[in-house]
């Protein structure tokens, strides 16, 4: 096959068919694969225990851990740590999301408050929230209030950044057609910017469920009686691997299902993609 | 007729950007239902001379006037039609037309103009059709749809077939034609194309290249709707507007882009 790439050589023959040049770089979703892979990694884990190749007492294999699971939902104490989880999540989250949605537009928007409004994002965006959580717990007290603080404060600083850049990324001749067709700021706003931000919103939101989960678990490691954190805390402050690993498996759950809902919504909302 | 009579005049417009002029005392009247077109050199101004005239951007100096009579149903005076569609591409082909009614007309009465439109400009069928699913000469239509649903009084047209391919800007500029006859609007078309000049314009200016001033107004008195672009009088116009501008596009095209 002739190599049509290499014209440094000088006066060579060439003759046979055009080879085709254009393979890779185009990666499909291959149906099925993802559920298969996980499986795999599972029915792995539990033949290596079944086998004892894996030391059960500091890794559970997978049986044990849905027999945990099973008794933990059997006995109510599995929806009463999820319900405290969820309610904090859900408080915290939108907290931080609607105050960060509405300075990202206004940073995204405003002359006057661009400057200043990205200097003190970019200036608390980078400090870890974990290591805020006793001075919201001085601030708020160790009940509700400390840990939707922290998930609130957590979630806002990157739903900031992601509504500005996608403001921003709306293209301003579709605002300019908007002025010109006459249409009334609060329109331009509803009609054309959010919109236009949508996608970015949306892929922040990714983000920010991820970082409020990761928040969650640490502010109910820290005084919280109830709550998924609380109860993956007290397992293993008790060497108990089944039950810490079944919350593990819950907080992987709570994960998948928020990343689901987001992508429906993703569905809703962007199908003119 | 679409009932509006608006006359447009510009008035010693000076314009710069930072320290760069762009326009250098610029009078100019587009004269009730006529078409005037603006042609120049790349970079003379003539997308800011209309952006000025629109209202969207603010002249360093002078002063542009609107006189005349806006019908009842003239829900936007002077309207744009962009040269990139302006579409939001999240709204389908109706819903682009319908947003530039929302909140002026009952739904009723929006939706059958939306309907008028869409069938005068050919697009009945992809109402619900997303902008991304259409060809740039369908887009430019909903575009045009989008302008002419608001009964405007004036229309302002940057470039609006220079995305296209050749094919598609002949067909397009005869229903421009067509449509801009029929509704008896006031209209400022830029071009630089010249055959788009002498198909649709009652005048044309020709701006010099940067700073641009108006180097002359040729009149091309015949109705548009019945011009052919391979008539010999129109093909003398449009070789004298090239004579005109020919030494101005040369120098122009070697000059450094400022962005």
């Amino acid at each position: 096959m002739p190599d049509v790439n290499s014209p440094g050589t000088p006066g060579h023959d060439i003759a046979g068919p055009v080879p085709f040049r254009a393979r890779g770089f185009t990666p499909r979703t291959v149906p099925g694969a993802a559920l298969a892979t996980l499986l795999g990694i599972v029915a792995l884990w539990q033949a290596g225990a079944s086998a004892g190749l894996i030391a059960t007492q500091f890794l559970p294999p997978p049986a044990s851990i849905l027999r945990a699971l099973y008794q933990l939902a059997a006995s109510g104490e599995l929806w009463r740590h999820l319900g405290a989880s969820l309610q904090r999540l859900a408080v915290g989250w939108t907290l931080g999301t609607v105050c960060g949605v509405a300075l990202g537009f206004a940073v995204g928007l405003s002359s006057w408050l661009r400057s200043p409004g990205m200097a003190v994002v970019s200036a608390l965006f980078p400090i870890p929230k974990i290591a805020l959580v006793p001075l919201f717990i001085i601030w708020f007290g160790i009940g509700e209030g400390s840990k939707v603080a922290t998930l609130a404060f957590g979630v806002f600083f990157p739903t900031v950044i992601n509504t500005a850049a996608g403001v921003d990324a709306v293209s301003r001749n579709l605002m300019r057609m908007g002025q010109a067709f006459g249409l009334s700021r609060a329109a331009i706003l509803c009609k054309i910017v959010l919109p236009g931000a949508l996608p970015a919103i949306l892929s922040g939101f990714r983000v920010t469920t991820g970082i409020a989960i990761i928040l969650l678990v640490a502010a109910e490691m820290i005084g919280a009686e109830r709550g998924i954190g609380a109860f993956v805390l007290q397992a293993g402050n008790l060497y108990d691997t089944d039950n810490l690993l079944a919350g593990i498996v819950v907080l992987s759950l709570l994960g998948l299902l928020v990343a689901w809902a987001l992508g429906q919504l993703e569905r809703a909302l962007l199908g003119w993609r | 007729m679409n009932g509006s009579s608006v006359r447009l005049s510009v008035c010693g417009v000076v314009h710069r950007y930072d320290s760069l002029p762009v326009l250098d005392g610029i009078d100019l009247v587009a004269e009730a239902g006529r078409v005037l077109v603006l042609i120049g050199p790349s970079g003379c101004g003539k997308s800011t001379l209309l952006g000025i005239m629109g209202g969207l951007i603010a002249p360093t100096a002078g002063t542009v006037r609107m006189a005349g009579h806006v019908a009842p149903d003239c829900l936007n005076p002077l309207t744009p039609v962009f040269q990139d569609f302006a579409l939001l591409p999240w709204r389908s082909v109706a819903g682009n037309v319908s947003l530039v009614l929302e909140g002026r007309l009952p739904r009723r009465e929006r939706a059958a103009r939306v309907a008028e439109v869409l069938a005068l400009t050919g697009l009945s069928e992809f109402a619900r059709a997303w902008p991304k699913q259409l060809s740039g000469g369908m887009r430019q239509r909903v575009g045009i749809a989008r302008a002419l649903a608001v009964r405007p009084a004036c229309l302002l047209m940057d470039e609006p077939l220079s995305a296209l391919d050749a094919q598609t800007r002949a067909l397009l500029l005869d229903e421009f034609a067509g449509l801009i006859e029929r509704a008896g609007t006031t209209t400022v078309y830029v071009t630089h194309n010249l055959q788009e000049a002498v198909r649709l314009g009652h005048r044309v200016a020709v701006l010099s290249r940067r700073p641009g001033r108006v180097r002359d107004v040729m009149e091309i008195d015949r109705p548009i709707g019945g011009r052919d672009v391979s008539d010999l009088g129109l093909l003398a116009i449009e070789r004298q507007l090239w004579e005109m501008i020919r030494g101005d596009a040369a120098a122009a095209e070697r000059e450094p882009i400022h962005a």
